[in-house]
This record gives C-alpha cells, structure tokens and sequence, in this order.
C-alpha cells in the first residue's frame, strides 16, 4: 500500500511540491487494526497466565467440577451468530439501506445481550457456589480472562447503540460506514479470542 | 581438572588489574578480590569479558576524539567530502568487528555460564584440587522480614545472622524465604541467588580464606532492609568444629512456634544461636505450613496434579487474622488459608 | 457525621493522608502552592486563559502538542532531580552511628518515584514530544494521523504525572522500588495507598503512550510526501517507526499485567500471591517482556538525533544509512528475546541463562555499527561544533562505556556478583544519561529553532552540556567503583566508613549535574529574553538536510504550504542543490483539524477517577466512571473535527514570509 501511495507519477518527477491538494488515505481502519493488535496482546497475557496458574487449583475444584459444557456451548452459539448477523449489517450498510442496517444491528446487540445475561448467570452461579475468583489462582485467572472478555463485549454493545442513534439521525455517510467497519471488526475479534477461550480453557478444562 | 575458559585468564587478570590496583591503593574492592573459587572465576570472566570488550572500544573512543579534533570546520587542511556515504568494505568491517567479539563472547558466556552455574556441584574446591572426596556442608536459608536464618541440618543447629563454613570445604545453600524476595549475597564467597517464597534456590560455593565477610539481601524487601546484613565466618575446619559445638551448648531450641515468632518483622536483628532445630522445619517453611493446620504447598500440589478437591474443596478455606497483613499493615483484615487435611503426613513429606 | 458516613464519602482519605508532621513535603508543597498561585495570578492578569486555552490546551497541532509534552518532561525532571539529590545526600551521610535524615520510610518512595518519573515522566514525554514536533514535519506532512487522540494522549500523560505528584501531598507513593515486584506490591505487604498510586499513574498514562503509539505509526506509514518511500525516510523517522512499533507492542503487556496486581489488591484474587497457586515469577517475566523494549523505546529516538545532527553538523551525508536502518529493525525485533537478563539470579537454568545472555549480547552488534556509522560521517566531514553537535560527541564517547558494562551483565556468571549493586546502577545510568538525555538534549537544541523561531544561546547551552557531562562522569564513576566493592542499591544506610569518601565523591557529581540542569533553565530564559537576536528567518538555520528545514520557523499552523514531493533521501538538501524555488503563488484553501476541549475533558475525568480508586472512593469512582463515559460517547457525537484554512489566509502568511526571506538577501 505504501509503494502505491507513494510512487511519483510522470508529472512528480520534475517538481519539487504538490500545486494540488495532497490527500494521504484515511488512517482509520489502519490505525484501528493496529489499536486491535495492542489489545490482542492484553489478552495474550491473560491467555499466557491462564496457562501458567490454569492448573493451581489450591485444593478447590477445577474447571472439570465447574464448567457447565452445554451452557457454554449455548453462549458460544449466540456470539457466532451475532458475528453472522453482524456481517449483514455490513452488507446493508455498504448497499446504503439504512433501516436493514439498523435492524440486523438491533439483532447483533440481543445476541450480544444474551451472551452477555448467560456469562453474568455462569459468573453468579460459580461466586454463589464457593468458587469466585478468590478461590484459587485458577479461579482467579479463569474470571479474568472470561471476564474480560465480557467487558469487552459490554463495550462493544454500548458502542454499538451509539452507533444505531448515529446510523439514525445522519444515514450511512462515509464517516459513518467507516465506524460500523471499525466496530465490525471490533465485534469479529472478539468472536475469534471467544474461539480461543471456548477451546483453550473450556474444552480443555472438561476434557 | 575443569576445562578452562581461555587460554590464561590469570594473565589477562594481572594485566588489567595493573591499573586498576594502582588506583586501588589498599581499598578492598571485594568483587575484584574475593576469597572463595566461584567468585574468583566469577571474577575473571569479568575481566576477560571486559579486555575482550576494550578491544573494539578503545579504539572507537580514540577514534572519535581523533574525528571529532581532525574534521573540526576551522581545520581547513583536512579532507572534506560531502557526498561520501557508503563503503562496502567499510561496512563489512563495522558489522564483522563487532559481530567477531561477541561470537567469541557468547562461546565464553555459554561454557562459563554452565560450569558456574549456582546450581551445579562443585567439582573443584581451588585450581587443581579436586573436591570429590571432601563431604559439602549442607547449609538452608531463610530469608526472613529482615533477617537471615541459616539452618545445619547434619549438625542439627540453626543460627540467626551469622553464618559460619569451614575453609576448603563445598557449602551447599538452599535458599527460600518466608514472605518477599530478597537476594542472598556474600560477595566475598560467590554471586548472589534469590531467596523468594515458596520456592527453593540453589547455590553451590566454597571459601577458601579463613576470615570474617559481609553478608546482606542485595534486593530491596521492606523497610528493614538496609540493615539484613550478617557475617560470614570462614574458619578452619577445628574452630568450625570448636564453633558448631559452641552453638549446640546452648538452651534455646528452634521449634514451629518459636520460628513464628522469629518470622515476625523486626529490624537490626542480634545474632542468635539455637542448640537444636526441628527436623523437617526448612522444608514447613518452604511450603508455607509452619503454622498448624495449614496445608503444606507440596501437598498441595500433588492434590492440584490429581485435578483438585471438586466441589468438595471449595469451603477448604480457613479463615484467621492472617499474621502477615496484620504485622505489616496498617489494617487488620480478614486473610484466608487452606487448610490442611492431614497435618502430621504432611509434616514428614519432603 | 458518622463514622460509616465519613468512610463512605471519604474511602480511605483521613488528615492523616496530609502530610503536615514532614517538614520536607510541607516546605515542598507550600513552595508548589506559592509557585502555582503565582502563575494562576500572572495567567489571570495578563488575561492569558483563554489564548491558553484556545492556542495551546485543546490544540490538536503536533508541533504545540509535542512542546508541551517537553515542557511536562523538564517539569517533572526538576521533581526527578530533587529525589535524585535527596538520595545522594542520605547515601553520602547515612554512616554508621549516623542515620542520615531520610528515615527509610521515606528514602524508599523517593527512590521508588525518582525511577518511576525518571523513565515515565521524563524519558517518555521527552521522547514522543520530540517524535510528535519533528516527525510530521520531516515526512512533509500536515498533522498526524489522528490529531484529537494526540491531543487526548498528551493530556492522559499528564493525568498520570499529576496523580504520582498528587502522593506526594496527599498519602504516600509506592516504597517497592520502581517495578514493584509481588509479592512486596501485593496487598499483603503494601496495604497503603503508595502502590495503587504507582498502579493508576502508570495505567493512565500508559493508555495516552499506546494511543500515541498507534497514532504515529499510522502517521508514518500513510502520511509521508509522495515520493518518500520507506527508504527515503529520515534516520528519525525511522527510528520513531520502530520505536512507536515497540510501544504498541509493549505497553498493552504493561496494561494487562498491572491489571492483574490491581484485581489482586482490589478484588482479592491470587495472580502474584504467594498463596492458593499465586505466582510472582508470573509478574517478574511479564513485567520485563515490557520493560525490556522499553529501554529500547527510549534509546532508539535518540539514535535518531544523533543521526541527524551528525549528518547535518558535519555537513556530510549519513555514512551507511540502510545498514542505520537495518541495524534499527534489528534491535526493534531483537529487544524482544532478551527479557530475562534482568532476572539471571532467580534460579533459571543455565542453558535458559546463556541464551538470554547471548541475544543480550547480539543486540550490542547492531548498536556498535550505528556508532560506527556515526563515526564514518564524521570523517571526512567539515564539523560545526554548535551545541547539539557537542552532545552528539559527548554521547560517543559515554555511551560505548554503559554499552560495555552493559554487555559484560549479560555474561551471566557476571551478573552474579553485579546485580542489583551500584555497578549496575552505573551502567544503566549511563546509557539513559549519556544516551537518551543527551539524545533529548541534542534533539531539544537542534529542533528549538523550528518550533520557535530563534535559536537558543549557544553558550548556556555550552555550559549546560560540559556541565553534565563532567557530572555524570564524577557522579556514576564512583558507583560503579562501589558496585566492585560489593556495595548494592536501595540500601540507606550503611556500616562500614571506608565507602563514604566515595558517595560524597557521587553527591558531587550530583550538584554538578544540577548545575547543568539550572544552566539549561538559564539558557531557555536567557535565549527568550535575547530572542531578537537569536531570531532565524530563514527556517533553516543549521543548514538541515530533512524537510522540516524547509518551511518556515516557526512553521505555520498548517506545516507546508505545498505538499513537497520527495526525491531523494535528504529531500531538502536535493532541494537546495537543486536550485529549488520557493513557490509564492497558487495558494489553495487546507484543509485542518480543528481544536477540541475533550482531550482535557477525558483525561481530567480519568485522573478524578484514578484519585477515587486509589483511596476507595467508591461513589466518586462510580460517577466519574459514568462521566468517562458520557463524555466519551458525547464526543463521538461531534462530527464537525476539521476546517478549512482559507486561501486568503495562506496567501497573508507565505507572503509575510516571503517579505521575509526577501529583507535577509
């Protein structure tokens, strides 16, 4: 991309300023990658202490005592399926209809919520149980990790609304498909860290 | 016989050390001139490490000064040449010198690193003498809030602050601490290894000077740090013998409670000398279950290894004013323990 | 009121908090008082609050953005300093029956918050204060990427500078020196307010640092004139790449593990502690993976200066630039791999131990040829020693000494009996003085002219550099002396006599340095008083080689007039040969970012949100969390970010600059 941005064409070659006005490309699907990146390694940490303190169980239960498969496999559904419905959001917006748009992001947010109400049901369930993040320095890693994910989720959502009140009042201008692009990929990441989470500390826990 | 890291290391040392001795003039610069083999290698490795490095600095240093005077503007004799930027024989010099030090550095570091490895037995007790027929003094520290304890298992005593070793003779150190890292460190004797909780260290060394040697934590743990300093005596092996049943007179017995007392901060600690110690204490205190009841780490562990208590194990937890939060901090506060399930198999355990 | 009431609206805060029975800390905070009252009078007499406000506090120009991160740094070097001094002066008393006048409650958070503020609050807003003032200027354009997150990340910086100036009149800072290893930083062991203070200053400053991270990188890779490929890139530029690379690489690793200490004091769990399968080897490793590249985040800007000095004072072409770049990436990707150099003595293996060792030792490969290829620009160079230059000598010949002493740590049966001692002291200091503050330094006195129009006076500057340099050298001299007689840090009081001639030596040295600093101040006010005859017109006044050199200085809110097209690396000096003209018609309207308050808005939400949790303010956290996020959301709502600068007013400004030139020939 940078080779092609800055190549001189023919009438560059003699001159040694812009008569016209220069427009660099916009920075800000770059710049949000790159914003994604950093946080990828905030839950490589925790993925990284996960799997150093995932074992110390301090002579509590493990995540073979505790983890509830099914409920988790439910939760997992919800989140693939608010990405799916999150990608025909995308579709209606870069087509610019805008009431389709708003509704399959309406649609993307319920599933969020209710990945969100059946994390928050597992969390209360376990801390009613004895088994809150102060149990042991698995308990703590596992809450961690799983719960950090939900804040983001949270975060996205809120995002998400901010975004269905914009969409609303101003239409699917370039400014705004620009957002919806940089949460969409907000809102796939976190799919793909819950891929990681489902598989690294669910499965392997009960398995 | 070790293999030696180079050639002559001896020589190389005295040749650095002209200068530096002179500048000396009677100061003891105990890194620089230690008492025991480990640290003398160690020693010697920075001196051959650090005449390897002056090799490419000195010139670098001469050379920008002669630069920095020669090209200077009102120097108009000198050569200028503005659009001279690149040389590839040049460039192939700049990354080779460098590149060429450090290969033969890295193979010094590699071998060095290995043979002195706090961790591995002595092999050698000076140059040329052999340590396989000499039985090492088994030595268990611990660090405590700011004090040194120092346990002798085979002579069945402890002392507090004060640290004693027969010449010529392998000291084996088995280091842990009882609340926050510090750092066990005799310059004189060998480089320092960490004494952090829960874990044990290692540290294989020898003196070989009888005299008396500063010993400290050489990392920041608290506020009594500054002053968890001991002394290190090496003694010939019949004032060792002399002072080993010196300290077995006395009275004083270091037992589970009586170690929860000493864990206790305090700064500024007197020596203190203790006749006889519990069996089995260094180990309570490396897995954390001096105080009764407390499930010991080890046990923990294996039971961790099993995949846990279940269900069962998740009201495991006994409640107390936890010493450590009361003793160090303003607040009181409520601190939890797992509490152990069988407490005398745990004591044996090692 | 009831007690439960008081807990309730004030948390943890009690007068106790306020340190009136320390003598120091009050002398301290009645001099902060006096001071600010006196700048809050002078701002309110000259009737300075709204141009303040206007021109400079809701600025999104890089140029203002990147002085006031340079003035944040010189005002938190001065609190460095002092702790710095007060350290000396225990360390050169503090024998025997004597116990120094720091008790050890005290001399502890001070040499906690001199490291922390040194590296966070100096260090860092001196770097991307010289990244923020040069680096769109030398890629020929506008602004940066996204000009309001600069703004927010500068205001973030402070936030977190006035939370660790807050501990010092209200409760206390960190006492666990300044990367506060569990299991000492745990609740266990520091349950007051020093540590949370340390955990939220870092927090809030480290997301401005990440955000200006992500901002400069994308910046430099969409923003350049056409025509500049990666190649063509000043050495500078170059270097901020890396570096910005780096620190979005680290910082999210920073964030993340001090989230973790903080749900252990905060919420209980067992990450580093020592019980229920805690483990602080966890924070030791995690902390260095960042703490590691952040040395180099540090180092490689001042690279870049020197680079540009030495080609611009010697008035010669960059000897060897693609293996000066080459040599950059290296130590960009190589400063991951050497992490636990820091923590030889923890009982690793010996295999683990010698391959940190050896990469240690590898990055020394690359280091060593950029200074060789600073050497080669000088020869055959016809060099003007004005004060930059000077620095850039100073460093040379420093640094290759802290590199050597550097290197011999990471031989690690060394490093057995050199940790944790003042040798090592030594040598870190000597490559963060003798590399970073003198690259800052350099940087400071060569880009001054352009930000401001006049140079500074070159003989305080004189003063200033011999100043340090013969400070450094009588100060750290002696510590790595003491580090060779077995003598380690942290310590503040000490039993045997024969090792005070020394620190007394180090406390001199001190004073010197301190003298360099107030020389420096001296020169700021002396150069501001006598600017009419520092004045530069001409914008180019060290005879540069970079584009920055080619506008005006200071250079107009919108940096160039035409965006220049790139031929050649060194573009203005292409230029200069060249025969390039000036253009002086056909000016276009431009389009800029405009100004906004949401910077100081967010970041003053966030400090009063740090304060609350610090002192288990519960409600207050609540409601400035709530307001965070309002203010957050509402800002999104402000879709009116840019304007655009008439041609008109183009034309009234190139033409006063065109007067300009015209009455210099």
């Amino acid at each position: 991309m940078a080779s092609h941005a800055h190549a001189l064409t023919e009438a560059d070659k003699n001159r040694f300023h812009m008569t016209e006005e220069h427009h660099p490309e916009n920075g800000t699907l770059l710049g949000f990658w790159i914003y994604l990146m950093s946080d990828c390694l905030i839950f490589a940490v925790l993925f990284a202490t996960y799997a150093v303190l995932g074992r110390n169980y301090a002579a509590g239960p493990s995540g073979a005592d505790l983890f509830d498969l099914p409920l988790v496999a439910v939760n997992t559904g919800l989140l693939l399926f608010s990405s799916i419905t999150y990608g025909f959001a995308m579709l209606s917006a870069q087509a610019g209809r805008k009431t389709p748009t708003l509704v399959w992001l309406a649609v993307t947010g319920l599933f969020g919520l209710g990945f969100l109400s059946l994390e928050l049901y597992e969390f209360h369930h376990l801390i009613h149980e004895g088994a809150g993040p102060q149990r042991s320095a698995f308990l703590s890693s596992f809450f961690t990790l799983v719960g950090t994910h939900g804040l983001h989720v949270t975060f996205g959502i809120i995002w998400l609304v901010t975004l269905m009140v914009q969409v609303g009042q101003r239409g699917l201008d370039e400014a705004m498909k620009r957002r919806l692009m940089c949460l969409s990929m907000f809102w796939h990441f976190l799919d793909v860290i819950w891929i990681g989470v489902f598989s690294f500390v669910y499965l392997l826990g009960v398995l | 016989m070790r293999p030696k890291l180079l050639p002559s290391p001896r020589v190389l040392a005295k040749l650095a050390l002209l200068p530096a001795l002179l500048a000396l003039g009677g100061c003891d610069w105990v890194v620089m001139n230690p008492s025991g083999d480990i640290a003398i290698q160690q020693r010697d490795l920075i001196i051959v490490a650090t005449v390897l490095m002056l090799v490419i600095i000195v010139p670098v240093i001469a050379l920008t000064l002669f630069f920095a005077w020669k090209y200077r503007r009102s120097n108009e004799d000198a050569p200028y040449d503005p659009d001279w930027h690149h040389s590839t024989r040049l460039e192939i010099v700049i990354w080779a010198a460098p590149l060429v030090i450090i290969t033969i550095l890295g193979a010094v570091t590699w071998t060095s690193t290995h043979l002195l490895d706090p961790y591995r037995p002595l092999d050698r007790l000076a140059p040329g003498r052999s340590a396989q027929h000499v039985k090492p003094l088994k030595v268990q520290v611990v660090a405590l809030d700011w004090k040194w304890l120092f346990i002798y298992p085979e002579l069945g005593v402890a002392t507090v602050n004060e640290l004693a070793a027969p010449v010529d003779t392998p000291i084996d150190f088995q280091l842990t601490s009882s609340s926050v890292m510090n750092s066990f460190y005799v310059p004189a004797l060998a480089g320092q290894i960490y004494a952090m909780p829960g874990m044990t260290t290692q540290l294989h060394a020898v003196i070989n000077k009888p005299g008396t040697f500063d010993g400290f934590s050489a990392n920041f743990s608290g506020a009594g740090f500054s002053h968890m300093r001991f002394k290190f005596h090496g003694m010939s092996q019949a004032n060792f013998d002399r002072w080993a049943a010196e300290v077995r007179k006395g009275d004083q017995r270091l037992d589970g409670p009586r170690y929860l007392v000493l864990e206790k901060p305090s700064e500024k600690a007197p020596v203190q000398k203790f006749a006889s110690v519990d069996a089995g204490l260094f180990d309570k205190a490396v897995n954390r279950c001096v105080e009764p009841g407390k499930m010991c780490q080890h046990d923990m562990m294996r039971i961790d290894a099993n995949g846990g208590l279940g269900m069962a194990g998740v009201y495991n937890v006994t409640t107390l004013e936890y010493d450590k939060r009361v003793r160090r901090g303003q607040e009181g506060g409520l601190r939890a323990f797992v509490a152990a399930l069988c407490a005398p198999k745990s004591a044996e355990a090692r | 009121m009831s007690p439960d009431l008081v807990k309730f609206i004030f948390g943890r805060l009690t007068w106790e908090a306020i340190p009136l029975h320390e003598p120091i800390l009050l002398g301290t905070f009645i001099v902060v008082a006096l001071g600010g009252l006196a700048t809050l009078g002078l701002l309110t007499r000259y009737k300075l609050w709204g141009y303040l406000w206007r021109e400079w506090l809701t600025s999104v120009d890089h140029k203002k953005i990147g002085v006031m991160y340079i003035i944040l740094a010189i005002i938190m070097l001065l609190r460095g300093f002092a702790d710095a001094l007060m350290m000396r002066a225990q360390q050169a008393m503090a024998f025997g029956d004597n116990a120094g006048y720091l008790p050890s409650h005290h001399y502890d958070q001070i040499f906690t918050a001199h490291g922390v503020i040194m590296i966070f609050f100096v260090a860092m807003p001196l770097v991307t204060g010289l990244m923020n003032l040069a680096v769109p200027l030398q890629i020929g354009a506008r602004d940066v990427a996204f000009p309001f997150l600069n703004n927010f990340s500068f205001w973030m910086t402070v936030g977190g500078a006035v939370t660790v100036m807050l501990s010092l009149f209200v409760g206390e800072f960190a006492r666990t020196g300044w990367l506060a290893y569990p299991p000492l930083s745990n609740l266990a062991y520091s349950p007051d307010v020093g540590v949370d203070y340390y955990i939220w200053a870092l927090q809030i400053a480290g997301v401005g640092t990440t955000l200006s991270g992500i901002n400069l990188v994308v910046t430099i890779i969409k923003m350049r004139a056409p025509g500049m490929s990666l190649m063509k890139m000043p050495v500078f530029t170059w270097t901020s790449l890396c570096t910005n690379v780096l620190i979005v690489a680290t910082f999210p690793i920073l964030t993340a593990t001090l989230a973790l200490l903080t749900a252990d004091r905060y919420l209980y769990t067992n990450f580093f502690t020592n019980d229920f399968g805690g483990n602080p080897m966890m924070y030791v490793n995690l902390i260095w993976i960042w703490g590691h590249p952040e040395v180099y985040i540090l180092i490689l800007p001042a690279f870049g200066v020197f680079s540009e000095v030495v080609s611009t004072f010697c008035g010669k072409r960059l000897f060897g630039y693609s293996s000066m770049v080459y040599a950059t990436v290296v130590i960009t990707i190589l400063s991951y791999l050497v992490w636990l150099h820091h923590f030889f003595t923890m009982g690793s293996g010996a295999s683990v131990n010698s391959f940190f060792g050896i990469t240690t030792m590898i990055i020394s490969i690359p280091t060593g040829a950029k200074i060789f290829n600073w050497l080669f620009t000088m020869y055959r160079g016809r060099i003007r020693y004005e004060v930059p230059m000077l620095w850039t000598v100073g460093f040379m010949v420093t640094f290759v000494i802290g590199g050597m002493t550097g290197v011999l740590l990471a031989v690690p049966p060394a490093d057995f009996v050199l940790h944790n001692s003042l040798f090592l002291i030594a040598h870190f200091h000597n490559v963060i003085i003798g590399g970073v503050v003198f690259g800052m330094f350099a940087g400071i006195t060569y880009w001054f002219p352009k930000a401001f129009g006049f140079k500074l006076d070159p003989f305080w500057g004189k003063v200033s550099f011999w100043c340090w340099l013969v400070g450094f050298w009588v100060a750290f001299t002696p510590l790595y002396v003491l580090g060779l007689m077995g003598v380690t840090r942290r310590v503040s009081h000490f039993e045997d006599p024969s090792l005070q001639i020394w620190f007394v030596i180090a406390a001199i040295g001190a004073v010197i340095i301190l003298c360099g600093i107030i020389a420096f101040i001296v020169q700021i006010v002396v150069s501001v008083l006598n600017r009419e005859a520092l004045r530069d017109e001409t914008g180019d006044p060290w005879g540069g080689r970079t584009l920055e050199w080619s506008t005006s200085s200071p250079p107009p809110a919108y940096n160039f007039a035409f965006t220049p097209v790139v031929h050649q690396l060194d573009a203005w000096w292409d230029m200069k040969a060249r025969g390039y003209e000036r253009p002086t018609t056909g000016y276009i309207p431009i389009h800029m970012p405009a100004n906004t308050g949401a910077g100081v808005i967010l970041a003053g939400i966030s400090t009063v949100l740090g304060f609350a949790l610090i002192w288990h303010i519960w409600w207050l956290a609540a409601v400035s969390f709530v307001a965070l996020a309002a203010a957050a959301i509402a800002h999104t709502f402000n879709f009116k970010r840019d304007y655009y600068i008439p041609a008109e007013e183009v034309v009234r400004v190139e033409d006063a600059r065109t007067e300009a030139l015209r009455s210099l020939t």
